[in-house]
């Protein structure tokens, strides 16, 4: 397919494409920065909070730090998943209809 | 039980270098254009990359270190196993799909992409043979102890061995190759882990019960060594919760950094998006590499904890000393023995040594294409090359690399490894990492400016990693350390993004309007995929 400069000019006014390339980006960055002020936090939490982390969970061996740790990499692979089903139910028919429209 | 595994390891590790071979050979028949041997022809599916991915990140040095880790410290294990996967997300929201959109077949194709070709893909060669290097290194060291312990072969044979096997799969096998190897080894490592983890579990009934265990035989090994009760009740608790892992919040969040950001500029990561067909296929496999990866750190903390109990308290699997045989590196090895007997623990050693085996050839490949594809044929050659030519100057430098890798593996033998790997995601993430970023989402971003940034970024995070502790004290014996903190990435990165920001800015000449010029056309494609390069050779 000929790509020309007429209708990537086109495409990148396209109102459907602004939008979406604004919602995809706002999308990214507040992942970005859930995942960036959970695991900082986490680092923190083990710099300053070390009683904290350690401390029984329910009276037994199993500590605080035990399901704080295990829900950070909860978050991670939740938010991957996020982002997928985001894109799929969402940004891919967009990008379809906004290229089939320009190729028109 | 003291050095070599004897025959069930042998025989295992015989039935996979087979395999793999055969392997090599299918792939090798498969493998003739340049999108083959870079690429594998762009035709492998999300799911196949996100085992791929895994296989590629899942390395030796996570699967022994970090078990050994746990089994020494207990919870510290487990901080250092989440910050290998907290990049995973960043690298879906910010580079996969947009990779797949403008690459074809390295990382350079992507941050050159509007600039000026030579200077930006020199930077990006130089860097991604520097982190490669250090890369490679943590594994060759890794995997020479780990040969020698298994098999009781001297260093130096077992690095040869590493360099000869890894040769031969990049060589002939090219990324079909590469790929399926990290497939099949993601695929042992995670049912070997999972076998063990469920064993351990079983044996306990719950995770309560494994980890009160784990505290009541800390606490007694504690108390055997004379200490009073209250103190070895202490040393026993102490597993639960973080320990010497944080020596200063400054380095802990700068290592924290390097990591988190260190994993979207690895060039060997970055160029296992270009051998999925579409951007779908490519946030597929970040999907499926964040779960792996994730539930493979949960295995091996797991693992840790009933080394801690079946390993640590069982006189068998001890010296003297009171510390496994063969190193902390071996607690899940015999963990394995204490769960599965014989044959499995000639089945783990032999998945140990297939894991380092599949990094290192994931490795090459990326160091070689950085040479044939972004020195060779943009730079030296300005794009008018033949494939034929190309391919063979990638040969060329994988030998070359392989004998350095080798040399250098034989040189290192008492480099810390951890140090390695973390210096090499620290390198990444202060001069690859902000170079796509700004280039992919800033139009005012220009050739000057990534180069410089990006160069300061490489050279500032090596700078310092000199002055750090680990080697202006412990290596070059000086008094104090210049850089007082573990990891460089808090400060060369910043350093390398404000760079590239004041440099671009400054630029006023003709190549920077071209640049900024170009950043419309490139920001479509990247962001709809129009005009990307096709899904496949064939």
């Amino acid at each position: 397919m000929q790509v020309d400069a007429e209708m990537l000019e086109r495409l990148a006014v396209d109102p459907r494409y602004r939008r979406l390339v604004a919602r995809r980006g706002r999308l990214a960055a507040v992942l970005t920065a859930i995942m960036l002020a959970a695991y900082l936090g986490y680092i923190l939490l083990v710099a300053f909070g070390k009683p904290l982390l350690a401390r029984s969970l329910a009276g037994g061996a199993t500590s605080v730090g035990i399901p704080v740790g295990l829900g950070v990499i909860l978050l991670a692979i939740a938010l991957t998943g996020v982002y997928v089903w985001a894109a799929n139910r969402a940004f891919d028919v967009e990008v379809a209809a906004i290229v089939a429209d320009a190729r028109a | 039980m003291t050095g070599g595994t004897g025959w069930p390891a042998l025989a295992m590790f015989a039935a996979f270098v087979l395999l793999t071979l055969a392997i090599t050979r299918w792939a090798a028949r498969r493998t003739r254009t340049a999108d083959d041997f870079y690429a594998a022809g762009g035709g492998i599916t999300g799911f196949q990359n996100g085992l791929a991915i895994a296989g590629d990140f899942m390395s030796a040095a996570s699967f022994l270190g970090i078990s050994a880790q746990i089994f020494a410290d207990g919870y510290d294990g487990l901080i250092y196993s989440i910050g290998f996967l907290v990049g995973w997300p960043v690298v879906l929201f910010l580079m996969a799909e947009r990779l797949r959109h403008l690459g074809r077949y390295t990382f350079a194709d992507v941050a050159s992409f509007r600039f000026a070709q030579a200077p930006v893909r020199v930077l990006a060669a130089v860097s991604t043979l520097t982190v490669v290097l250090f890369y490679l290194i943590a594994q060759m060291v890794g995997a020479g102890q780990l040969i020698r312990l298994l098999f009781g072969l001297p260093y130096p044979y077992a690095v040869a061995i590493v360099g000869v096997m890894m040769t031969l799969y990049v060589l002939f096998g090219g990324m079909l190759a590469t790929t399926w190897v990290q497939i099949v080894k993601a695929v042992l490592l995670l049912g070997a882990a999972s076998f063990m983890a469920a064993a351990v579990l079983w044996r306990f009934g719950s995770p309560e019960a494994l980890f009160a265990s784990a505290v009541k035989a800390k606490t007694a090994a504690a108390a055997a060594k004379g200490v009073g009760l209250a103190e070895a009740s202490a040393a026993g608790r102490a597993i639960m919760g973080p320990g010497g892992f944080i020596k200063d919040p400054i380095s802990a969040i700068s290592l924290g950094l390097a990591l988190m950001f260190g994993t979207a500029g690895l060039p060997h990561i970055l160029m296992r998006f270009f051998t999925v067909p579409d951007a779908k296929a490519a946030r597929t496999s970040v999907l499926w590499a964040t779960g792996w990866i994730g539930y493979f750190y949960l295995l091996t903390f797991v693992i840790g904890f009933g080394a801690i109990v079946l390993v640590g308290t069982d006189p068998g699997y001890l010296d003297p000393a009171g510390s496994p045989r063969g190193g902390g590196n071996m607690a899940a090895i015999h963990l394995a023995h204490a769960v599965g007997g014989d044959l499995f623990l000639g089945f783990v050693s032999a998945v140990a040594f297939a894991t380092i085996l599949a990094v290192v050839a994931g490795l090459t490949l990326s160091g070689a294409s950085a040479v044939s594809h972004d020195l060779y044929a943009s730079v030296f050659r300005h794009g008018r090359v033949d494939q034929a030519a190309e391919l063979r100057v990638s040969r060329l430098t994988v030998l070359v690399l392989a004998l350095v890798a080798i040399a250098l593996g034989i040189l290192f033998e008492k480099q810390n490894v951890a140090f390695m790997v973390s210096l090499a995601f620290a390198l990444a993430a202060s001069a690859n990492f902000p170079v796509l970023l700004l280039s992919l989402l800033w139009r005012g971003c220009t050739t000057r400016g990534v180069v410089a940034g990006g160069a300061l970024g490489l050279v500032l995070a090596l700078g310092l990693t000199l002055l750090s502790p680990t080697i202006w004290v412990a290596i070059l014996g000086h008094e104090t350390a210049i850089f007082p903190y573990g990891s460089p990435a808090l400060f060369s990165m910043p350093a390398a993004f404000a760079t590239i920001w004041i440099v671009s800015l400054l630029d006023r000449s003709g190549r920077a309007a071209v640049d900024r010029r170009g950043y419309l056309a490139q920001r479509v494609r990247s962001e709809t995929g129009i005009g990307a390069a096709g899904a496949s050779g064939h």
